[in-house]
């Protein structure tokens, strides 16, 4: 059929999808420009440190101040470090988001406390880590070490942990709930059975955030115990589990801060070496809980 | 194409990702009446209806196969503009879906994103709002309000205004998808008076789910069955005489 075209577009609306396409291009534009920096980033630090990089780097003792050796300590502290941390934080964070998303009522009390946990987003990690050393170390009497280490992180990420849960136990559809009640399930029935196992990745994600922090974070942890140096067990199960709960520690945040700005003449591979290390950890942690996440999402269809 | 043809669906194919949802039908949509399209759930008449409009390309992952000729051009076509088609093939949707902003910017919408700003004073757009919400009778009772949400409007007025905002485009067919099953009795009444008056006007192309609204309502029906056209007659002749089995088994209520 050799008839016009009735709908080809008017020069306005020939416009509207030129100024369309822009909008897609800048869109695109700015999330590439994005990316370079810090794929920048990351090609430098891997290239600086690639003289470093060994098994031995991994696995061997800090020595010269770091200058020499290898980092097993600190990547050792970081790991027990965070790992107490989630372990904290996790059912506090999780059971106070369920308690305000679902339980509390909606009153001057509960705005209170949310007004308070977002406040306590913005607190600085200095002052946290003031807090800590007044809350736990002063005022309770706990030794500075690994516990009230993780106990100051924990107190810092606990908004995040609140917010991705509320969050994600708000994605949830109400009429989810309300199915629930109406053959007879308790709330709390309906929260363990459907409500969480459905949010369990947005609530994934406050904690993959939590472990990205916690493991970064140096400020909280430099009053609280974080040393130098330690002398670590050669071998032998203390090699795997060198810290007890009140002992002083090594973390690779405070070794690469330390290393970094305080020892005159460290190689500069050293250096790289263990701020790659640390951001290849956090890297993957991510990258893990995203696949999970992923997979969950799949799943899940409404 | 004949004269009197608003849609002409030639061997008309739909595949969401492997599954074929439309197995190569083909009909003629006449101009000016209502055409119901009937059938059990998940045989294709919400895919087949949105076809006519091109809405489900946003989808992803939805491909075509034949000809859909509306005046007189294959709306599959690659120099087709979906804005341009969307302007003359308007959609009604089975919940309401008024946008979240006041009556009278919902119902200038549509003039606003297909008309440069020179082509639409102020006293223009009046003009419109006026004369749309006057044909879906909404007019007296909202002249008075029309900066307040559209959705603080009972489910009856928001599909309403969802009708009136297709009208300023001035759209030659009027695709709705079971309009009514939103609404309560009283409401479904109403509609269907609108929809008979705007038919004057309009083609019309509605689902329903509803026999009685079938019948009632429409000039002519489709009745598809696993996406296919199993009968299309005048809706009279299908209530009364079914050509074949399975739409008579469907329209005594024998499944569906
Ligand atoms: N977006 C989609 N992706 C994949 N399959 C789809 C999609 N939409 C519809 N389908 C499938 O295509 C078939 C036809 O669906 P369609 O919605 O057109 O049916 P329908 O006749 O409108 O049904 P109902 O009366 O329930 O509205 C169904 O089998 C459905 O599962
Ligand atoms: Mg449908």
């Amino acid at each position: 059929m050799s008839s016009a075209n009735p709908f080809i577009p008017s020069s306005y609306e020939l416009n509207k999808e030129k100024r369309a396409r822009r909008a897609k291009w800048s869109t695109l534009t700015v999330t590439v420009a994005l990316l370079i920096p810090v794929a920048l980033i990351l090609t430098l630090i891997a290239l600086k440190a690639w003289p470093a990089l060994s098994w031995d780097y991994l696995t061997g003792d800090v020595s010269r101040s770091g200058a020499a050796g290898g980092i097993w300590g600190p990547l050792m502290g970081t790991f027990y470090l965070t790992l107490l941390c989630l372990a904290i934080v996790a059912p506090i964070g999780i059971l106070a988001g369920v308690y305000i998303h679902e339980y509390a009522p909606d009153n001057a009390f509960t705005r209170a406390i949310m007004i308070a946990v977002t406040s306590l987003a913005g607190v600085p990690s200095i002052v946290h880590a003031l807090f800590g050393l007044g809350a736990f170390v002063a005022t309770l009497g706990m030794p500075k070490g690994l516990l009230t280490a993780a106990m100051t992180l924990s107190v810092m990420t606990l908004p995040v942990i609140i917010t991705s849960t509320r969050e994600a136990l708000s994605s949830v559809p109400k009429n989810f709930r309300e199915a629930c009640w109406n053959l007879g399930a308790s709330r709390w029935q309906t929260i363990r059975t459907i409500v969480l196992p459905n949010s369990f990745g947005g609530i994934l994600t406050g904690v993959i955030l939590v472990i990205a922090r916690a493991a970064g974070e140096t400020a909280p942890i430099m009053f609280m115990g974080a040393v130098m140096w330690l002398r670590i067990a050669p071998a032998g199960p203390e090699r795997l589990m060198p810290y007890g709960l009140n002992d002083e520690f090594m973390a690779l945040s405070n070794h690469l801060n330390l290393i970094s700005k305080d020892i005159p003449g460290m190689p500069e591979q050293m250096k790289f070496g263990s701020a790659l290390v640390l951001l290849t950890l956090i890297l993957f942690i991510n990258g893990l809980a995203s696949l999970v996440r992923l997979r969950l999402r799949r799943r899940k269809r409404w | 194409m004949q004269d009197g043809v608003s849609i002409d669906i030639r061997d008309y194919s739909l595949w969401y990702g492997k599954f074929q949802a439309l197995l190569g039908v083909s009909a003629q949509i006449k101009r000016g009446i209502i055409t119901s399209l009937i059938g059990p759930s998940g045989c294709g008449k919400t895919t087949l209806l949105r076809s006519f409009n091109r809405i489900n390309e946003r989808y992803g992952n939805v491909t075509t196969q034949g000809h859909i000729t509306i005046l007189g051009k294959n709306i599959l076509d690659s120099d087709v503009s979906v804005a341009a088609l969307r302007k003359r093939v308007g959609m009604v949707f089975q919940r309401p879906n008024p946008l979240p902003i006041s009556i009278y910017e919902n119902v200038v919408f549509g003039m606003k994103s297909h008309l440069p700003q020179a082509e639409r004073p102020r006293a223009v757009l009046d003009q419109a709002v006026e004369s749309a919400l006057r044909e879906v009778s909404l007019w007296d009772a909202l002249k008075d309000g029309l900066d307040r949400r559209a959705t603080e409007l009972t489910l009856e007025q928001q599909q309403k205004l969802c009708i009136a905002r297709l009208l300023p485009l001035k759209p030659d067919i009027i695709l709705m998808d079971e309009p009514c099953s939103a609404l309560d009795a009283s409401g479904i009444e109403r509609i269907e008076e609108l929809i008979t008056e705007l038919k004057r006007t309009f083609t019309i192309v509605m689902v329903t789910h509803n026999m009685a609204q079938a019948r009632r309502a429409s000039d002519e029906c489709i009745f598809m069955l696993m996406g296919e056209i199993i009968e299309h007659t005048p809706t009279l002749d299908m209530f009364m005489n079914p050509q074949n089995s399975k739409t008579a088994a469907y329209i005594e209520g024998r499944y569906g």
